[in-house]
């Protein structure tokens, strides 16, 4: 299981790029996302080619109102 | 005309920024964003929830403000140079207001981790604007290690309380040329003046306008308030006087019966003797003593910082 905003998720199987896991969120990569896997960020240049790994923890950002 | 006000060498002819935290509706902050004329606001991360569709971007995109991403809610500077690097693929900015928090009560900045984060930051290409203490020797710190702006705090986030150490924000403009934006405090209009008068180059503001009753209204009156602030910091401000000092002249005026009570002199009577308030810029900082001479009172604030 991938571990998404910090729930394990049934929606993306292991494997599956960043790109599909926002698909399967229903999220469009638009402006004001970003993904970090492992503490890592994962720059929008490798949506379509990271593999995320059983067990990666996934967080997935979003721009809200703040500051 | 207002003076632009210049970070990173980037022009903004609004000396106001504005936080989007706080307001209840998109449209108001649409709508305040409008009546702030400001350029450029902050914005936050958080996971997000699939559920709810949020058009924050779009909203500020159609605005035409620049965003300006903070890393609030962070604690450590790993976690806050991990919240920038985020920002920046979401946004497609280098530039952040930095925030590392000390304590969840106050808000306060953990200077410690701020300046280690900013470090980290600076040396990785971004533009650093951090948000800190009023700590006149923390603000050369922050310089020291490449900050593009100092942004010191007024009083807490949200606290409403204003401008609470006008000496020690006096220091930190007198110190640097690096732009001076008060970043925490406002509660009304008039402290987002005198944060100008005092030398600051502009004012970031969020709950102050975005919980105001009436942010639109609120955020016009600052946005005034900004500019009248600029205007008479560069006209020069008389000083505080203990006594009065009249402006209608004494010669040609009439004697009348019963004399005797035209004119009383008091027991300490005027001396030119001045009480000169701390916040005042005439009173500039390590000059002449505040009781000296009244002609050294005439001193200018310190010029906006180019």
């Amino acid at each position: 299981m991938i571990i998404i905003n910090g729930e394990p998720s049934a929606a993306v199987a292991p494997g599956a790029t960043i790109a599909q896991l926002l698909d399967g969120l229903d999220v469009d990569g638009e402006r004001g996302v970003a993904v970090a896997v492992d503490a890592e960020v994962i720059p929008r240049g490798e949506w379509e080619t990271f593999a995320v790994a059983d067990g990666a923890r996934v967080e997935v950002l979003i721009a809200v109102q703040g500051g | 005309m207002i003076e632009p006000m210049r970070i990173a060498g980037h022009e903004f002819s609004s000396r106001l920024i504005l936080g989007t935290g706080g307001f209840p509706r998109l449209e108001t902050l649409a709508d305040a964003i409008r009546a702030s004329q400001t350029e450029m606001v902050t914005v936050a991360l958080r996971r997000i929830d699939p559920g709810a569709r949020g058009s924050l971007v779009s909203v500020l995109d159609k605005a035409g403000v620049r965003i300006l991403p903070n890393t609030a809610g962070c604690y450590t500077a790993r976690d806050a140079v991990l919240t920038a690097k985020l920002a920046r693929e979401a946004f497609a900015t280098d530039w952040v207001k930095l925030e590392v928090i000390g304590d969840e009560r106050t808000l306060l900045p953990d200077a410690v981790e701020l300046v280690a984060a900013a470090e980290q930051l600076v040396d990785e290409g971004f533009v650093v604007l951090p948000y800190t203490t009023d700590d006149p020797v923390l603000a050369r710190r922050l310089e020291d290690v490449g900050c593009a702006a100092i942004m010191p705090l007024g009083s807490p986030i949200g606290s409403g309380m204003g401008i609470n150490n006008a000496y020690n924000l006096r220091l930190i403009r007198e110190q640097t040329a690096l732009p001076v934006i008060l970043d925490a405090g406002v509660g009304t209009a008039s402290d987002a003046a005198l944060a100008l008068e005092l030398g600051c180059d502009g004012v970031l503001c969020a709950s102050a306008i975005s919980r105001a009753e009436d942010p639109v209204a609120m955020a016009r009156a600052i946005r005034l308030a900004v500019e009248a602030g600029l205007l008479a910091r560069g006209a020069g401000r008389i000083p505080h006087r203990l006594h009065a000092t009249a402006s209608t002249t004494e010669a040609g005026k009439p004697e009348f019966a019963n004399g005797d009570r035209a004119s009383r002199p008091g027991a300490g009577a005027s001396t030119g003797a001045e009480f000169v308030h701390p916040s005042d810029p005439a009173r500039a900082v390590g000059g002449p003593d505040p009781m000296g001479d009244p002609a050294e009172h005439g001193a200018q604030a310190a010029p906006p910082s180019a």
